[in-house]
């Protein structure tokens, strides 16, 4: 027997009416009947491109909130940097330390971008186990 | 003791026999797409998090079905009974959960969070505190792009109207599967259809795991090699105070322009802003992972126990898979489109492979669009590009979702 128990107003138990009666087989209500009809097809099409409208609006509004806020830090970011570019530059006093034999701006490249020529620096300094810094580099030539 | 009665009354009891009469073999064959379901959950991975919880709650409520006791079914773990009484407004228990609370069974328990839209607004809050709108905010055209790919959400609803078998509100839930955002659908289908919950979230979770398979054959068909090819330039680096600003604004523009929008952006949103804050990393931490995760266990299951045989078994639920499938395809068409007109006004700039990601599916559907543009040029990342039009496109389904709800939810 399928007992289905509900509440009335007291707070009793009460066994539906319906589920009282004895069956064999688990028998379950088909699902409740919406009021609301199908749609007739023009209200449909209406709606769609309503609400697809909708969307385009919503995100067009956005677009345009993102926009202004995009555009206030921009410029604020640029009078900043313009600001900074303006002050002098502290004077930074002169390191007694000794340059290294060896530097970047002394080497002389062939065909060969920046890039490239630091992992080579940096590979020959590793297969050598020397430091960078003790290396001298003279130039890099690309052999063609 | 009556020996031969008890073990007479184990047979007669059991769900074996159950199987065997009226209805059972409805049962049955969902047992069977419930075992499809992990297989596919498990070996071939298709959104596993939520698949195999919903493919195994659908087991569990099609296997404990025909579980009798001295109250009838009364222990069963889910009653679609006691729901449909839920739902009816001449019952005496209309919309009373401490009917459900009292009565119910584990499943039901569970289930309440879905009724009361509670699991897709915490899903939301993780996936915000999971997004950086970063590639958004850098690039807000993309906008654009989000909104033009919910185009298969307002076919699909156009199309289910017109099959003259589903009501507008029934045609709303199945169109928001074009929306490509399984909590979206969940939300919507909930409030609107809850007859059609299994079937709706079954399909939005199957196509998006499908994306890699849907997209990019339509991708190929709607552009040109030239235009797979497109190199697009960085976008600009986004501060941090922009980032905090993005959700605040977004959740007062969108609600204000719809309220019933107002749960899954609310939430969306918080999520984000806990994460770009700064100050909230403990709370951000929490529903990225573990409250994301509790989330994703009651949800699947809940959302797997509304398959039951007799109400899962019907030509509506094949209409339904296949209007969700063309919901899918036409949002990859519409957002390729208007990628293409992009392409075209900025003269080249904007590779329109990244309109498909304009459907949500986070991050799948920027992944195809990487993949895809790579396949045609070893050089081109596509990646970050692709992510602004597929955040876009959640804040885009979670507007569709609101339209829906206010013009069919009364």
């Amino acid at each position: 027997m399928n007992q289905i128990f509900f509440e009335n107003e007291e707070g009793q138990d009460i066994l539906s009416a319906s589920a009282a009666e004895e069956t064999e087989a688990v028998v379950v209500a088909p699902a409740p009947e919406t009021e609301a009809k199908v749609m007739p097809l023009a209200d449909a099409g209406i709606t769609a491109a309503l609400g697809y409208g909708v969307v385009f609006s919503g995100l067009f509004l956005l677009l345009a909130v993102i926009s202004i806020m995009g555009a206030v830090f921009k410029a604020s970011a640029r009078k900043k940097a313009a600001k900074a570019a303006a002050e002098p530059v502290p004077e930074v006093p002169e390191l007694p330390a000794k340059l290294a034999p060896g530097t970047a701006g002394e080497l002389k490249l062939f065909d060969v971008p920046d890039k490239e020529a630091a992992m080579i620096m940096a590979i020959v300094a590793d297969k050598l186990q020397k430091p960078l810094n003790e290396l001298r580099f003279i130039s890099i030539k690309e052999v063609k | 003791m009556d020996v031969l009665g008890t073990l007479k009354g184990l047979v007669t009891d059991s769900g074996f026999a159950a199987l065997m009469k009226a209805g059972g073999w409805q049962n049955l064959i969902m047992i069977v797409i419930a075992c499809v379901l992990l297989y596919l959950g498990i070996k071939k991975k298709f959104e596993p998090l939520l698949l195999v919880g919903i493919a195994f709650g659908c087991l569990l409520v099609n296997v404990s079905f025909f579980i009798t006791s001295a109250n009838g079914n009364a222990d069963a773990l889910f009653h679609q009974d006691m729901w449909d009484e839920f739902l009816n407004p001449d019952s005496p228990v209309y919309h009373s959960y401490g009917e459900i609370l009292k009565h119910g069974g584990l499943l039901d328990i569970l289930y309440i969070g879905v009724k009361a839209g509670i699991y897709p607004c915490l899903i939301f809050m993780g996936v915000g505190a999971m997004t950086d709108f970063g590639p958004l905010i850098a690039r807000p055209s993309s906008l654009i792009l989000g909104a033009a790919a919910q185009l298969g959400v307002f076919l699909a609803f156009f199309g289910a109207s017109a099959s003259g078998q589903f009501t507008g509100a029934e045609a709303a839930s199945i169109g928001i599967i074009g929306g490509a955002d399984g909590p979206t659908a969940i939300f919507l289908t909930t409030k609107l259809a809850p007859q059609l919950l299994g079937a709706i979230a079954i399909a939005a979770y199957s196509y998006m795991a499908l994306i890699p398979l849907i997209q990019p054959p339509i991708m190929k068909l709607l552009t040109t090699k030239k235009e797979r090819e497109i190199v697009m330039k960085q976008a600009r680096e986004v501060s941090k105070t922009e980032k905090i600003i993005f959700p605040i604004l977004v959740t007062i523009f969108v609600v204000l322009l719809l309220p019933s929008t107002a749960p899954l952006i609310g939430c969306l949103m918080l999520g984000n802003l806990w994460r770009e804050c700064g100050v909230t990393e403990r709370l951000s931490d929490t529903v990225q992972n573990a409250l994301m995760n509790i989330v994703t266990i009651f949800l699947g299951i809940s959302v797997g126990a509304t398959t039951i045989g007799f109400r899962f078994l019907e030509l509506k639920t094949l209409l339904i898979i296949a209007l969700g499938l063309l919901a899918f395809c036409f949002s990859t068409i519409g957002g390729l489109l208007v990628g293409k007109v992009m392409c075209w006004l900025s003269k080249g700039k904007i590779n329109p492979l990244i309109g498909s990601a304009g459907v949500s599916a986070v991050p799948m559907a920027a992944r195809v669009s990487q993949d895809v543009g790579r396949k045609f040029n070893k050089n081109n990342y596509l990646l970050m590009h692709a992510m602004g039009p597929n955040v876009a496109g959640v804040i885009g389904s979670a507007i569709a979702a609101g339209f829906l709800l206010k013009v069919f939810g009364g």
